[in-house]
């Protein structure tokens, strides 16, 4: 077997497949970066998974999953002004949380310099949005490489790292989810080990660091400056380049993913444009965009998600009076999803049908199929907790999803979480719903991460403001949905044992009495906890309590200790379904003449599902059987 | 683009998709083919639908293939073969799919039926398919589906130019141990 680690630390030039995630981490190590922080977010946490297979002690920088975006952003700020290269990565709306402190970035003389590495997500394939980050680059004057491939993802890191370092300024590398996950040939360099000089550099003179009140006009002026210095590097730059197809009419220009998406569809058009495709897209390459208007009569944008180069390349025509027809979007459609080869084709064919041959009629005698949503995994606590929870509330009780795997309690048959804004959102947002309200009851989950990345201000306001509604948590002992990272409640770090900080410790020191904390997988008892929970005035919490199972099995797996056995339906069947429509574990299918069986390939022996069956038709196998 | 060949991977979560993928792009490599490949990561984890695409060629650039444009649709799953081969299939290729059935919850719930196979039979007739029904009886681990179907595809030669000995490299840089041993059985098979 190939091990990962070799690959990534080789001193010697090397070439591998990989996916753009793990080729960030190679480019990483060839940049000597000092300090890495994230915390994980579809779709980047790959990068740690990377960063994982290197043995602790040969990593050659440090690594931490922090509680939050902003935190992990601050860690890697405190680096860079004390000397070390640093990155942060995480996704799209991680962002958002990382904003408050992320937006004082450019004003600081960054002397280690720092890259920040940005998952977004057009067609938000596992994003409550896909918003455009570039907007935040204008706002926080910090320019963006953005990579169409791995290759481009691992070179344009070491040079985004260069130019951070050079300037002491802080770059974006922005790649999109198919660029985070896209595997090919990466050919790496040699890895030039820098000796590293840990004296800690910090000093209020490099500085200032200080941004208050008149103090900020020299500070963002000389974060303007240092935009104006790389937009004249933009310009000179070869990540900026034209595909000449000698067309002297037509030109497109594109960056990202897009950009090969159109290669794609241009083999399939009757002309072929001139490309002018960007690598760094804020700010603008200005002559390059200059030149390419002029020597074209029609230059299109093809741009995923919103409209930004579009509308700066009419600002460029506009004040250097280029006479050239310029298009971008034709209309709201083209303002969302992904950019796929499809959608570009999609996208072209409305401004030059005479381009593409005619599209093919549909075919209409295709057999239909519906959509296979995502559903919680055999044996997952969430599952009991839903099925005891309805029992306990209301049919018109209010209830606020959350960020995580129990996100997914508001598809059928749960339907539980009818409203979601974002990460620790719940407590915030049922606390609103519960004002001049004495007639429905609100009930808000809270996943046991998110509990400590944003969810601990919107417990302390229930309590400031004595609101009045009940907060399930939903504690299954790690970061479920992003593929099991640690947090502060499981007693281990990324690198290390830690101090355990118990959710239901930190509840009580808060001065909350009334938690009740029950193993989901005791379903009557949870049903009784999250009744009395919810009758009483004011805040009461519930910890619906068990360990995610996906994770449980896989460490039974990797021990080589097998699964309990499965179950089986018995005779004592009599076809109420509980388990199919109410209780919905996957494992559960259906034959045609309406008898019940268990999909063996999916059913790992929990047996939570036994307590659901009225018919109690629901058994182990004998151990032998299995 | 005719020199070029799309690959769609299909099934649902949990079922080794991403080993099966990440073979058949290694394979390709080592039969000196340019390849390229993507997977559908996120929420489809738990138990939706899940998709790996490769695209085999000099001509082919994005990892992305267009819908009805694969030349072999590679399924885990008999739902999902038949997902596969509606959206991203074109007529007159390969199917190829192992005929494990995890029902979705509309079938669970008796709101629509199960896919049976003489359904994707007659549909692979129709659009001039060729059918290849893949289903080991006596496979002891489940886990092990994706390499009956990479034995299947290196035995029948579904792709061109990818010989047996590069799978073989392909599963040995990905597997080690008692693991590589059980599937290189699996895969000989």
């Amino acid at each position: 077997m190939k091990r990962l680690a070799e690959i990534l630390l080789s001193k010697d030039k090397t070439q591998e497949i990989m996916m753009g995630n793990w080729g960030l981490v190679r480019a990483m190590i060839e940049a000597n970066v000092r300090v890495v922080t994230s915390y994980p977010g579809s779709p980047t946490p790959e990068i740690a998974t990377a960063i994982a297979q290197i043995p602790h002690e040969d990593r050659p920088f440090y690594f931490e999953f922090s509680v939050n975006e902003k935190v992990a952003t601050e860690v890697a700020f405190g680096a860079s002004i004390n000397g070390h290269l640093s990155c942060v990565f995480f996704k799209s709306v991680g962002l958002n949380v990382a904003a408050d402190s992320l937006i004082q970035l450019g004003l600081m003389e960054l002397i280690g310099g720092m890259v920040i590495i940005l998952g977004d997500d057009p067609g938000a394939n596992s994003s409550q949005n896909e918003q455009d980050n570039r907007h935040f680059a204008k706002m926080s004057y910090i320019p963006i490489f953005e990579p169409s491939s791995p290759t481009e993802a691992y070179q344009m890191f070491k040079e985004a790292a260069k130019i951070s370092q050079e300037k002491k300024m802080p770059v974006f590398l922005r790649l999109t989810t198919h660029v985070c996950h896209y595997k090919e040939l990466i050919e790496f360099e040699a890895w030039n080990k820098l000796e590293f000089d840990p004296s800690p550099k910090f000093d209020p003179d490099n500085g200032p660091y200080i941004p208050i009140t008149s103090a900020v006009f020299p500070m963002k002026r000389k974060a303007l400056k240092k935009l104006s210095e790389f937009a004249e590097y933009a310009d000179k730059s070869s990540l900026n380049f034209v595909n000449d197809n000698s067309n002297k009419d037509i030109g497109i220009i594109t960056m990202g993913l897009p950009y090969y998406s159109l290669l794609d569809v241009m083999e399939e058009m009757k002309v072929k444009a001139d490309i002018l495709k960007l690598g760094i897209v804020y700010p603008l390459p200005q002559e390059k965009i200059i030149d390419f208007l002029r020597s074209h009569k029609e230059v299109k944008i093809l741009e995923e998600l919103d409209d930004l180069v579009e509308r700066d390349v009419k600002m460029i025509a506009f004040d250097n009076k280029i006479d050239v027809k310029i298009t971008g979007k034709n209309d709201l459609l083209d303002w969302e999803n992904e950019y796929t080869p499809d959608k570009v084709k999609e996208v072209l064919r409305k401004q030059w049908s005479s381009f593409f041959a005619p599209a093919q009629a549909e075919d209409k005698q295709k057999p239909l199929l519906n959509p296979r949503p995502a559903q919680m995994c055999p044996g997952c606590g969430h599952r009991s907790a839903f099925h005891a929870i309805r029992k306990a509330i209301d049919k018109d009780t209010i209830t606020v999803g959350d960020i995580g795997c129990h996100t997914l309690g508001f598809l059928p048959p749960y339907r539980i979480g009818q409203a979601l804004l974002s990460m620790g959102h719940s407590n915030g947002t049922a606390a609103g719903l519960s004002l001049f309200n004495n007639k429905r009851k609100v009930v808000s989950f809270l996943g046991d991460s998110t509990f400590f990345h944003a969810g601990l201000p919107g417990i302390i306001n229930a309590l400031f403001n004595n609101h009045n509604h009940t907060l399930i948590i939903m504690e299954n002992g790690t970061t479920a949905m992003t593929g099991h990272q640690d947090h502060p409640a499981v007693g281990k770090n990324f690198n290390e044992v830690s101090e355990k900080i118990p959710i239901l410790d930190m509840l009580k020191g808060m001065g909350i009495t009334n938690v009740r904390s029950v193993d989901t997988y005791q379903q009557a008892k949870l049903t009784e906890a999250v009744k009395e929970a919810v009758a009483e005035e004011g805040f009461s919490v519930v910890i619906a309590k068990h360990p995610c199972m996906l994770k449980f099995t896989r460490e039974l797996a990797k021990k080589k200790i097998g699964n309990p056995p499965k179950v089986q339906v018995t005779a004592k069947c009599n076809r109420t379904y509980e388990c199919i429509s109410e209780f919905a574990c996957p494992s559960y299918q259906i034959n045609p003449d309406g008898s019940v069986w268990v999909q063996e390939d999916l059913c790992i022996g929990d047996g939570s599902c036994k307590q659901t069956c009225p018919s109690l038709a629901i058994e182990s196998k004998a151990k032998e059987e299995k | 683009m005719s020199t070029n060949f799309n690959i769609l991977i299909i099934g649902v979560g949990g079922q080794g998709i991403g080993l099966l993928s990440e073979a058949l792009i290694r394979a390709a490599h080592y039969a000196k083919i340019s390849a390229k490949g993507v997977d559908t990561h996120g929420l489809a984890q738990r138990g939706g639908t899940v998709t790996s695409q490769i695209r085999l060629g000099s001509k082919a650039f994005s990892p992305l293939i267009q819908e009805g444009s694969a030349d072999i649709v590679i399924a885990l799953e008999r739902h999902e073969a038949l997902r596969g081969m509606n959206t991203y299939l074109k007529n007159g290729g390969d199917l190829v799919f192992y005929d494990a059935v995890w029902q979705a919850l509309d079938v669970r719930m008796r709101q629509t039926e199960e896919i049976n196979t003489k359904t994707i039979e007659a549909e692979c007739k129709r659009r001039e398919i060729s059918y290849h029904r893949v289903f080991k009886d006596d496979l002891k681990n489940s886990k092990m589906q994706n390499v009956v179907v990479l034995g299947y595809i290196s035995k029948h030669k579904l792709i061109p130019g990818i010989s047996k000995e590069n799978y073989l490299q392909a599963i040995k840089d990905l597997l080690k141990g008692d693991l590589l041993e059980e599937n290189l059985k699996v895969f000989e098979q």
